[in-house]
């Protein structure tokens, strides 16, 4: 096959579809990267496909040279699972939002999480409904102002790092629409994950939502209010790199950089992730960001394949003789 | 054992052509479990037969209470038989619970074998009782057999390992044991089955042999009855090779074969609901058939990933009951919209909401045709009998995989639990239809939603070098996929969708009528009243009245040619267990004829005396 011979570049990633977000977007960042690091991947555009549910994000997989199917609302997991137990040699993707992944598919998010299902996740977060227009989602902040919450939002929020890691998820991590070098390797980090991968990307709507993450995102102050969790490297921040993060107990701290702890994305708990996941919470802390948790676990459709390969060997290949003429028969 | 010296030997043998037993007792009774040894059995001495499994939707309802109640009629015979039988020649009441709502349906002069050991003071209060039923003239016009089984049972396991509770539970054996001595049947079958459902704990198959044998010694030396029975094998069924089999089982082996004829993997996405979930237990011992089961979160996440396999180049299937298809149904516009083949098996029960869940009813068909938002056209199949499901199931896996359609296959409760002798089809008979994947670029280039003959648009599965293409639920444009919000793009495509489905007519046989080809009323089946329908109309033949009946097998779209023949009778009388949908969408396509609605919603089929007396009524005006 020719795509085999000669490697693969951005551009092949593109497909003949109109891209339709709104200018500026967030979105046109991701698909960008995303088309960035396929074309590093080495997998054959025919061994992929996006899978997504509704929302903004969800008309991805259109603008993608791959396979694609853009499913129903919150339904992408239960699709993509499907494709890829069916399917496991495919390189599966999923494209969702707050709301499709964390409220109408909230539950189907859960279970692909906990079954580990060799798929790619990327939650596009905005803290918005874009796509109808600007009402708040599962993850905005209390007190947001929106076309549904006039005198501002009373529910409490999901924290999508803290949800995934609940559900048992095997990679988990966060990235920033607009910190390129920064989505593109948590991108590959979560390419090269065996197992559900879950990336939580912050993004910006510029029309419903605009700036929603500005306080830590912006460059000019994104390094004194982020910290990038790196597995085996101090949890250092700063423009400078002078200040780090310290764990004592459950209470994570601002200390010198010479004091940070090592960060470890594979401990046996996820606890450490967890109380990181949880900084979110203290606008004094800087926000997490990279790779939370990184541990290798069973992979659903490998076992499932395993379980009919055990059973072949075993009991032979059926034939529709053994499904018909079993059992207690009589003959008139 | 007594077995040998040929018990019974004194007693005449009287010949039966046939006969309807029901077992009752309390849930925990085993009285399913004796229910189905006695069918088995039945089936094996080659008796046509037809069973009724009727138990409450809990596992355990308080004991020894009316609602407790767990019922088995089981009709078998040496002639032809279409259903369990209106009512038993033989009831046998576990307790006072299982007699009293059982007793009205008894034949009279019927026979009833009444536990006593289960007719204390407290088991009448559990029963709501103020008088024993069984002093009180409730049994008078019925032969009445008074039997401790309790005691009996203990009596005949002194000296097993067992608690005196598990010593009880092995009294269904004792009752089946009777009933075994009583009809002359042997005890090999079920000695054998509990040889390998106890496996793991021999002293249990020992004990309930013991009883099952104390219970057939029982006939022969105490004395219980004046003679014993026998019901010949049935020489009327057409010769071939049987199998005793349940609809649920039936669908299951249909479908695994459906998919081995379309050269298929088949993949089932499921969620646990009665009475459904055995397909999916079914299902999951065909590993070495290569079927891959998914239990789903819940019926969405099991249709959609039912339909992601389809995407992938599997044979989706997803298994359900009434408020599954409910929630099944916005993906299942998807699947009218990405055109892929995809079988919703709805094993229908009584509803609304949670309704009657261990009861049938046929009250999905308007939402099988119809319950979709926008135009979502959906064939729609109907099995009438346990052994049918076979046949239906490779039908919707033919009509799924030639149309790149989704498709709902429509059984009941009835059908799923009950049991009919199935003659084997012959292997050379079962046709293979494989199902071609796009291999590569067409020439002239690949184009997603192009048309063949059948309108169905070609099946490319990702890994295909060369066919990348999205699909989604947005419109698309005609022939390329690509979304398009065109205003008569969107009408050619809604009419696309619609005329393949319409067109599936093409390959569907116009029904046979049974009967005359003309007279005075065509009774309009589908589903599982076509035991009921066959057997009213044997007997109003046999009056000589002018009737026919006619059963659909496409529910929708209806087969072509019904008009003519519909046409040839005064009036069609249309029974079905709903308010009357059948006959609504007959009224709607066919305006022209005398449609006569006979609904029954009482989570129970059809009697073949109701629809006698109906037909005859409708006669008589």
């Amino acid at each position: 096959m020719a795509e085999a011979q000669a490697p693969l570049t951005k551009k092949d990633f593109k497909s003949d579809q109109e891209v339709r977000w709104c200018p500026g977007c967030g979105d046109y960042a991701i698909l960008n990267s995303v088309q960035g690091i396929m074309a590093s991947l080495g997998v054959p555009r025919h061994q992929i496909c996006f899978v997504s549910g509704i929302g903004c994000s969800s008309r991805f997989p259109y603008y993608m040279n791959t396979y694609g199917f853009h499913s129903i609302h919150g339904r992408a997991p239960a699709i993509a699972t499907g494709i890829k137990t069916a399917n496991p040699e495919l390189s599966v993707w999923l494209v969702t939002g707050d709301g499709d992944g964390l409220s109408i598919g909230g539950n189907h998010m859960a279970h692909i999480l906990r079954r580990n299902v060799d798929i790619k996740v990327l939650l596009f977060n905005n803290e918005i409904y874009g796509l109808t227009k600007g009402q708040y989602s599962p993850t905005s902040p209390v007190g947001l102002k929106t076309k549904s919450t006039p005198m501002g939002s009373v529910d409490r929020p999901f924290d999508p790092i803290s949800f995934a890691l609940g559900c048992g998820a095997t990679f988990v991590a966060r990235t920033i629409d607009s910190h390129l070098k920064h989505m593109e390797q948590t991108l590959l980090a979560a390419a090269h994950h065996k197992g559900t991968a879950f990336v939580e990307i912050y993004q910006n709507c510029v029309i419903f939502n605009d700036g929603a993450f500005q306080g830590f995102s912006d460059k000019a102050v994104r390094d004194d209010k982020t910290i990038d969790l790196q597995p085996g490297k101090p949890m250092v921040f700063g423009k400078d790199g002078s200040k780090g993060i310290q764990i004592e107990g459950w209470e994570p701290k601002v200390v010198v950089a010479a004091e940070a702890a090592t960060w470890k994305s594979d401990t046996h708990s996820p606890g450490p992730a967890f109380v990181m996941s949880q900084l979110d919470l203290d606008p004094a802390m800087p926000r997490p960001i990279g790779i939370f948790r990184d541990v290798k676990a069973p992979v659903f459709e490998e076992a499932v394949h395993e379980q009919l390969r055990a059973a072949k060997a075993k009991r032979g290949a059926g034939t529709i003789k053994d499904l018909v003429y079993t059992g207690e028969t009589w003959t008139v | 054992m007594s077995q040998s010296k040929n018990p019974g030997s004194e007693l005449p043998l009287q010949q039966q052509e046939e006969v309807v037993i029901r077992f009752a007792g309390d849930s925990g009774d085993g009285m399913q479990i004796t229910g189905n040894q006695f069918t088995h059995t039945s089936a094996l001495l080659g008796n046509d037969l037809a069973t009724f499994p009727d138990y409450p939707a809990e596992i355990r309802a308080p004991a020894g209470t009316r609602p407790g109640v767990s019922g088995f009629q089981v009709r078998f015979g040496s002639s032809d038989i279409h259903t369990p039988g209106d009512q038993p020649d033989v009831l046998v009441a576990m307790n006072p619970a299982a007699l009293i709502v059982n007793i009205r349906d008894l034949k009279t002069g019927g026979l009833v074998i009444v536990n006593t050991g289960q007719f204390t003071e407290s088991d009448l209060k559990k029963a709501n009782l103020a008088k024993n039923p069984l002093t009180d003239g409730t049994l008078s016009g019925y032969r009445v057999i008074e039997l401790d089984i309790n005691k009996r049972v203990s009596e005949a396991l002194k000296g097993t390992p067992l608690s005196s509770k598990e010593v009880q539970r092995c009294k269904n054996f004792y009752t089946l044991g009777l009933m075994y001595w009583l009809y002359s049947r042997p005890l090999e079958t079920t000695m054998k089955w509990l040889d390998e459902k106890f496996a793991k704990r021999p002293e249990l198959a020992e004990a309930n042999k013991l009883a099952m044998q104390a219970g057939f010694n029982a006939g022969d030396i105490q004395e219980l009855f004046q003679g014993r029975y026998e019901v010949q094998r049935c020489d009327e069924l057409p010769k071939g090779t049987y199998r005793n089999i349940m609809g649920n089982e039936a669908v299951s082996i249909g479908l695994v074969v459906g998919a081995k004829l379309a050269d298929l993997q088949l993949f089932l996405g499921s969620y646990p609901i009665t009475p459904a979930s055995g397909i999916l237990e079914q299902l999951s011992t065909y590993k070495n058939h290569g079927v891959i089961t998914f239990q789903a979160e819940d019926e969405i996440a099991a249709i959609c990933a039912a339909l992601g396999s389809a995407y992938a180049g599997c044979l989706g299937l997803t298994s359900t009951s009434g408020p599954g298809m409910a929630l099944k149904g916005e993906a299942m516009g998807l699947a009218v919209s990405v055109e892929l083949p995809l079988v919703i098996v709805d094993i229908q029960r009584g509803g609304p909401s949670t309704g009657l869940p261990t009861k049938t009813e046929q009250a999905d068909l308007l939402q099988a045709i119809f319950g979709r938002n926008s135009e979502a056209p959906i064939p729609v199949i109907a099995a009438s009998s346990p052994a049918d499901c076979f046949d239906v199931a490779i039908e919707a896996v033919r009509i799924a995989t030639q149309y790149m359609t989704p498709i709902i296959l429509l059984s009941d409760g009835y059908i799923a639990n009950g049991a009919e002798p199935w003659r084997l089809p012959k292997l050379e008979d079962l046709k293979p239809f494989p199902k071609p994947f796009l291999k590569g670029v067409p020439e002239g280039g690949f184009l997603p939603y192009a048309r063949d003959a059948y309108l169905a648009r070609p099946w490319a599965k990702p890994g295909t070098p060369g066919l990348e293409h999205r699909v989604g639920g947005l419109e698309k444009a005609h022939l390329t996929g690509n979304i398009n919000y065109e205003p008569e793009n969107h009408e050619f495509m809604v009419r696309m969708r619609q005329n393949k489905v319409m067109g599936i007519r093409e390959t569907i046989p116009t029904p046979n009528v049974f009967g005359d080809s003309t007279g005075e009323i065509l009774i309009v089946g589908w589903g599982s009243t076509r035991g009921a329908i066959t057997s009213a109309v044997e007997k109003l033949h046999a009056k000589g009245k002018k009737v026919s009946s006619l059963h659909l097998t496409h529910v929708w779209p209806l087969p072509k040619g019904l008009d003519k023949i519909f046409g040839c009778f005064r009036s069609i009388l249309v029974p079905e267990m709903n308010l009357g949908q059948m006959a609504r969408v007959l009224r709607s396509e066919y305006p022209e004829q005398n449609i006569i609605s006979y609904p029954k919603v009482q989570g129970l089929p059809f009697r073949t005396s109701e629809l006698v007396s109906k037909v005859e009524s409708l006669l008589a005006k």
